[in-house]
């Protein structure tokens, strides 16, 4: 159980920098997030604190302990890959064992045996612990690379991407279980990852990440209504955020030509804007200011996901299933005033964080 | 679409190519079989054939059958059984030394070290050279009274060649000299094809150098290793050329010199057809193992 710390942390491969003055703490026993597109600095943040990469400057503290120059044995982490990693040739036993073995440990038979049988049930995998690796599927060996994470009994469970590789529904529920798993274990969990939904679902809190700068650590809640950025306000929330160019004046919204009411007292000021609305915060009614197309229609059963044409600008809109509209059709739109925010068209910054 | 497609292949394919099946046929095939018959089927059937006979191509007296005598005579002889033994010795010396400092080498270079393709290219080179060449300036490098060899070990006028005990390891070091690179060569296609994450996964569970090596590395280069072991015993098995141009020893007697005795200087025709099929026979049976363990590791 530990407490992991970036302080201005600075990685560089050859000329690019994966990260850049990166400040971050995770707190005991926290599920953290770090969310961020491919070649966003992710992976190395991750392999930072596991010791695998040595950042150029700043340090990682583990517990208030700068571990810079310790190696990733002595780290006492664990690392969970979007690749598996099993060992080959060995049972699945054999893997769950292999962390408790070397040299060093001197781990007892009687308490390597309770570990392993604790991991296979926690995980499911107890029929599978004298099968090979070789001959497992996919979702199977990303559960016992999990459990020999969970043997180790570490002090940092760091995962890449574990999910990535597996398909949809697999991924749903080895999502719950995770966070069943660390709910039990009370452990510090690192958890990387490109996926919005799993970002949300799974995380106490998120940090986002872009092209190596920290933008925006917040709980999914904060994430998702008060977004930092445009940045953020797009890579979060499926469909996502609604971004409308206009301006303001007084307690109106000025876009192409329409005018939208907007909350007393909103930031703004009289420059360029960029009005941000989620599509659940979308109205559709009859004499709503608002004229667009419908472009598509997106059936999700309880709800549908309209598609909107608003001169040049693509929209979204959530709407009850039982809403009728056809493709192609003129519909009336408006928004709910008080979920609307403002964000500097230039900069792209949210102008409610002064 | 697709139908139209089929209709029209055979004759797309034909004139996309110039050649009709039947041409490529004459040009490539026939040809290729034609040179095997020649030059291995027949040669094949007529030594077995001569193996039952007591021919001698040094004379023209016709060949008379005699039945399994060559073979019965050779079975029974001692000395024949000496030239396996020191045979057994040689590929048994010859190919572990190969396969460690292969595999060694393999293991320093699998890594990022500067001018790492020069450095490959020059180890590779001894393979390259003839081995009737390597022979004769081993020969040299060997000399008790000026080889370079006794000069930098400071052994004075030792006698690398003419001691009956030293002379076969000294006929496998320029074996091993020669051909540890093509263990290098295959064990680090081996060990390049090793997950990095694996390795990765070994240091951050804690496992020692030692353990990773014997945990990840070996079962996965196993494989390839093994092949690597195929070829050279088959290669070592049949040792002539640098054997015979290095030493006379009777205790450097390789079946491969015995045989080329017996069938060119004593022109024992017959005898030495039978002596050949043994020495296959042996080398198909030592592979046939090997390729079981082969696929033994694989399936693991």
């Amino acid at each position: 159980m530990a407490r992991v710390e970036f302080k201005n942390v600075t990685k560089r491969f050859g000329g690019t920098r994966a990260l850049k003055d990166l400040t971050l703490t995770v707190e005991d026993g926290e599920f953290f997030v770090l969310l961020g597109r491919t070649g966003a600095g992710k992976t190395t943040a991750l392999r930072s604190i596991a010791g695998l990469e040595k950042p150029e400057e700043g340090s990682v503290l583990i517990d208030g302990v700068d571990v810079g120059d310790w190696t990733a044995a002595e780290r006492d982490v664990a690392l969970v890959l979007q690749q598996y990693s099993l060992y080959p040739r060995l049972t699945v036993r054999g893997n769950l064992e292999f962390p408790l073995r070397p040299k060093g440990r001197r781990m007892s038979e009687d308490e390597i045996a309770r570990r392993v049988e604790r991991a296979a049930n926690t995980l499911q995998i107890t029929h599978l612990l004298d099968r090979k690796v070789e001959r497992l599927s996919g979702g199977e060996m990303q559960r016992v690379s999990i459990g020999r994470a969970i043997v180790r009994e570490p002090r940092v469970f760091l995962m890449d991407e574990p999910l990535s590789a597996l398909d949809a529904k697999l991924r749903e529920s080895l999502r719950v279980e995770l966070k069943a798993l660390h709910h039990e274990l009370g452990a510090t969990f690192l958890f990387v990852t490109h996926d919005q939904v799993e970002a949300m679902s799974m995380g106490d809190k998120i940090g986002v990440l872009r092209s190596g700068r920290l933008v925006q650590v917040g709980t999914p809640s904060d994430i998702y209504e008060r977004p930092a950025n445009t940045f953020v306000a797009r890579s979060v929330g499926s469909p996502p955020m609604n971004l409308i160019e206009g301006t303001l004046s007084g307690s109106a919204a000025n876009l192409n030509g329409i005018s939208l009411p907007v909350a007393i007292g909103m930031a703004g000021g009289a420059g360029p804007l960029t009005f941000g609305v989620r599509p659940e915060a979308m109205v559709l009614e009859q004499g709503a200011p608002g004229e667009a197309r419908v472009f598509d229609i997106e059936d999700q059963g309880v709800i549908k996901i309209l598609s909107l044409d608003f001169g040049e600008t693509r929209l979204h809109a959530t709407v009850p299933a039982g809403t009728h509209v056809k493709r192609d059709e003129i519909v009336r739109f408006g928004w709910k005033p008080e979920k609307v925010l403002t964000f500097d068209r230039n900069t792209g910054r949210n102008l409610a964080f002064a | 679409m697709a139908d139209v497609m089929t209709r029209l292949e055979p004759d797309t394919r034909a004139v996309a190519r110039g050649l009709s099946d039947m041409t490529i046929r004459n040009l490539f095939i026939i040809p290729t079989i034609a040179f095997l018959i020649i030059f291995n089927v027949f040669p094949l059937l007529y030594s077995l054939w001569q193996s039952f006979t007591d021919f001698r191509a040094s004379t023209t007296a016709p060949a008379n059958w005699i039945g399994l005598a060559n073979y019965r005579d050779l079975l029974g002889d001692e000395f024949i059984w000496r030239n396996f033994t020191i045979t057994a010795k040689y590929v048994l010396i010859s190919v572990s030394g190969q396969v460690v400092v292969g595999f060694g080498l393999a293991m320093l270079l699998n890594r990022a070290i500067p001018m790492k393709g020069l450095i490959t290219t020059l180890l590779l080179l001894p393979m390259m050279l003839s081995m009737a060449v390597v022979g004769l300036f081993w020969k040299l490098l060997y000399d008790p009274s000026f080889g370079i060899i006794n000069y930098f070990l400071g052994l004075g006028k030792f006698e690398w060649l003419a001691d009956p005990q030293v002379a076969l390891f000294a006929v496998a070091i320029v074996d091993i000299w020669m051909w540890s690179p093509f263990v290098m060569l295959l064990s680090l296609a081996g060990l390049s094809a090793v997950p990095k994450h694996l390795y990765e996964a070994a240091e951050i569970d804690r496992a020692s150098s030692l353990y990773t090596f014997f945990r990840i590395t070996l079962p996965l280069v196993a494989p390839i290793l093994m092949i690597a072991i195929i070829f050279r015993t088959m290669e070592a098995f049949k040792t002539f050329d640098h054997a015979y141009i290095l030493s006379s020893q009777p205790t450097t007697e390789l079946i491969a010199i015995r045989l080329y005795k017996m069938a060119f200087l004593e022109w024992q025709t017959g005898m030495s057809s039978a002596f050949a099929y043994i020495v296959l026979i042996m080398v198909v049976a030592i592979t046939n193992i090997y390729v079981k363990y082969l696929n033994r590791a694989k399936a693991r």
